[in-house]
């Protein structure tokens, strides 16, 4: 009786997690442990931060390694790690003219103020399997990155603030002043505790792009680069580095420093805007956790593809673009469709049964009607 | 792994925001309150609307039963009680009759829920017109307008081209008269049990961040054509194989050995109380 097996589904249920578990292990390799994957696979732990919405290192490298790696569950197992926490306070906004600079690039300007400073970065590298590190010894790549320092005597330092390029345009009066939050109560959206609302301020809207998935954000945004759109992106600026993050002392009133958080910023330029008497450049904005510059640069370009007032493509209209880029809420609805769906299915199956009888039906009772048409006519 | 975490898992402002929006809920009966919905331990599109519901509302003295499409046994069953039972100290039932909260998704249990009872649906799209409108703000704009006509148009032509109003599970309703409202994908059969009953239900939307509510006694009228009228799933000619049962919701099973079809209950416990009443009736 093949009904009768879906009783005791509590004990098979306990069993696939229990098989999962074993999975991970199952290879007899060293575990790997949190400050490796912190470490070593720091994109990823960026990446998860940022889709699952707050900033914790090793909270992030513990979801990947229970989630074995899936991008997608570890940032949902942080996400909902963050709905357990208390709103204690909001952060004083930070300047990310301030950030600690750690690569710094225009794509706009030759020469900008302050210089390129590439910094880490694996745009310049060749995507050849590099076999040696299969056998990799501890401490190797610090060694030939401290010969390389003596060798090369790279010691130039970094000035603690860089101008930002857009302002240059700025200044030249060329780029389109975006509306700004202030001035409402509150002051800025809070999307983790009010439904978004459409049209969304532009708050909700960078707040909902921050937190959204990277490869989601990435395929909305190329569809608008590629010609389904005419945002039409020159990087004006990407920074990634450190900005502290403020907060106002309970009792003191005193701006208190909580610490620093490594960011990723990208301004492009986009398009000049619709007012042929006052035509200017529109700049699109992205800033995510980390070391993410696909997300920041694809948020940019969302930010100012949703910028057009009537929405030609999907990559324009905010409504489109905001309720499809979380992955922790994609993901889940297309997991969903895997749980049992016999009763809604029953009741689509009696539908669609009642549906072609009464279709039969009538096909059956026009057949003896032209028959007689015929006769009549004869 | 308890020990970390606040009772009923989310915080309790968190959980006072909630109950506000459901007391809106409460007052506005059919229509969708947008809330801050909160990521859960268990995913999107399994039920965190209907859980973050439970999660704020559920005490020490109650008693707590789970149901996925009728049965306290199935995947997600499991899942949210093995959740409350890490979280909470609430005694489980699967008995429709002693629960004073059940969560349920796409079923109201067959046995009529009483006065104190509260019925939380979990709702995967809470918004009915979405099969005729695409954007939020096109919906927005017809509730606010009681502008229905496209619902009504929608299902004239199925009937012209099909023979039938097409839409099998979550059928759209009309509540107290003013708001159309998605039922969640409970059948047919289900949807007159909302109509003057004497329970409350809320319906939970996670992923879409939705709560909306009919209160006890309210009026619930499926969308019919006076001369097309509503119709539930037709179990005519068909019994329970296991109860005999000719008035419940019926799941049709294919047997995997001899390749027969069979009806079963899809409400278990209701379909278990039968049989041992029918015993004690021998």
């Amino acid at each position: 009786m093949g009904y009768i097996a879906v009783r005791g589904g509590e004990k098979a249920i306990e069993n696939s997690i229990q098989f999962l578990e074993h999975k991970r292990s199952a290879g007899g390799s060293p575990p790997v442990s949190i400050s490796q994957i912190r470490d070593q696979l720091h994109f990823l732990v960026d990446r998860v931060m940022g889709e699952g919405s707050l900033y914790a290192p090793d909270l992030a490298a513990l979801a990947i390694k229970q989630s074995a790696g899936d991008a997608f569950e570890a940032a949902f197992m942080v996400r909902a790690y963050r709905a357990t926490l208390e709103r204690l306070a909001y952060s004083i906004p930070s300047e990310t003219r301030d950030m600690r600079i750690c690569r710094r690039i225009s794509a706009a300007f030759q020469e900008i103020p302050g210089g390129q400073i590439l910094g880490p970065s694996s745009d310049y590298t060749l995507r050849l399997l590099d076999f040696s590190l299969c056998n990799e010894m501890k401490g190797e790549v610090k060694d030939t990155w401290l010969q390389f320092l003596k060798e090369t005597g790279l010691r130039d330092e970094i000035p603690e603030t860089l101008p930002k390029i857009v302002d240059m345009l700025r200044r030249q009066n060329l780029v389109a002043t975006r509306e700004r939050s202030a001035g409402l109560k509150p002051a800025i959206t809070d999307i983790t505790r009010d439904a978004i609302q459409f049209p969304s301020d532009r708050s909700a809207t960078l707040q909902t792009m921050a937190r959204g998935e990277t490869g989601g954000m990435l395929a909305l945004a190329y569809s608008n680069m590629r010609g389904y759109g005419t945002a039409h992106p020159t990087i004006g600026e990407i920074r990634t580095g450190w900005i502290p993050v403020f907060v106002q002392h309970p009792f003191t009133a005193k701006r208190v420093e909580a610490g620093q958080i490594p960011v990723t910023e990208a301004e492009i330029i986009s398009k000049i805007n619709a007012d042929s008497k006052d035509p200017k450049f529109e700049i699109g904005y992205g800033l995510c956790f980390g070391n993410n510059e696909i997300k920041a640069i694809s948020m940019a370009t969302l930010d100012a593809a949703m910028q057009n007032g009537e929405s030609r493509y999907p990559s324009e209209d905010q409504e489109f673009v905001l309720t499809h880029i979380d992955g922790i809420e994609a993901m889940g609805f297309a997991n969903h469709f895997k749980l049992p769906h016999y009763v809604t299915f029953q009741s689509e199956l009696d539908m669609l049964r009642s549906s072609r009888k009464k279709i039969e039906k009538k096909a059956e009772n026009m057949q003896p009607d032209r028959e007689n048409n015929h006769d009549s006519q004869l | 792994m308890t020990a970390n975490y606040n009772y009923a898992f989310i915080d309790e402002s968190t959980k006072k925001e909630i109950r506000r929006k459901i007391l809106k809920a409460i007052a506005i009966p059919g229509y969708q309150v947008p809330f801050g919905s909160r990521e859960l331990p268990i995913a999107r599109g399994w039920g965190t609307g209907g859980l973050q519901i439970t999660l704020s509302i559920i005490g020490e003295q109650d008693t707590f039963k789970v149901i996925d499409q009728g049965s306290d046994d199935s995947v997600n069953a499991v899942n949210i009680r093995k959740f409350i039972a890490q979280t909470t100290s609430v005694r489980f039932t699967t008995d429709t009759a002693q629960a004073t909260l059940i969560q349920t998704r796409h079923r109201i249990p067959e046995e009529k829920l009483n006065e104190g009872q509260v019925l939380i649906l979990q709702v995967p799209i809470p918004e009915p017109l979405r099969l005729i409108e695409h954007s939020e703000t096109g919906t927005r704009r017809m509730h606010a307008e009681a502008d229905y006509s496209g619902m009504w148009l929608y299902l004239y032509e199925n009937i012209i081209r099909y023979g039938e109003t097409t839409i099998g599970a979550g059928y759209p309703v009309m509540v107290n008269g003013r708001h159309m409202m998605s039922p969640s994908p409970i059948p047919r059969w289900d949807v007159p049990k909302l109509n003057m009953a004497e329970a409350l239900f809320l319906f939970g939307a996670g992923r879409e961040k939705r709560i909306y509510a009919i209160p006890p006694h309210t009026r619930v009228v499926p969308i019919e054509f006076e001369d097309f009228p509503f119709r539930a799933e037709d179990f005519r000619g068909h019994e329970c194989a296991s109860c005999k049962s000719t008035d419940t919701f019926l799941n049709e099973i294919v047997d995997s050995g001899s390749g027969m079809k069979k009806w079963f209950c899809s409400d278990s416990s209701f379909c278990e109380k039968r049989q041992m009443q029918k015993r004690q009736d021998v």
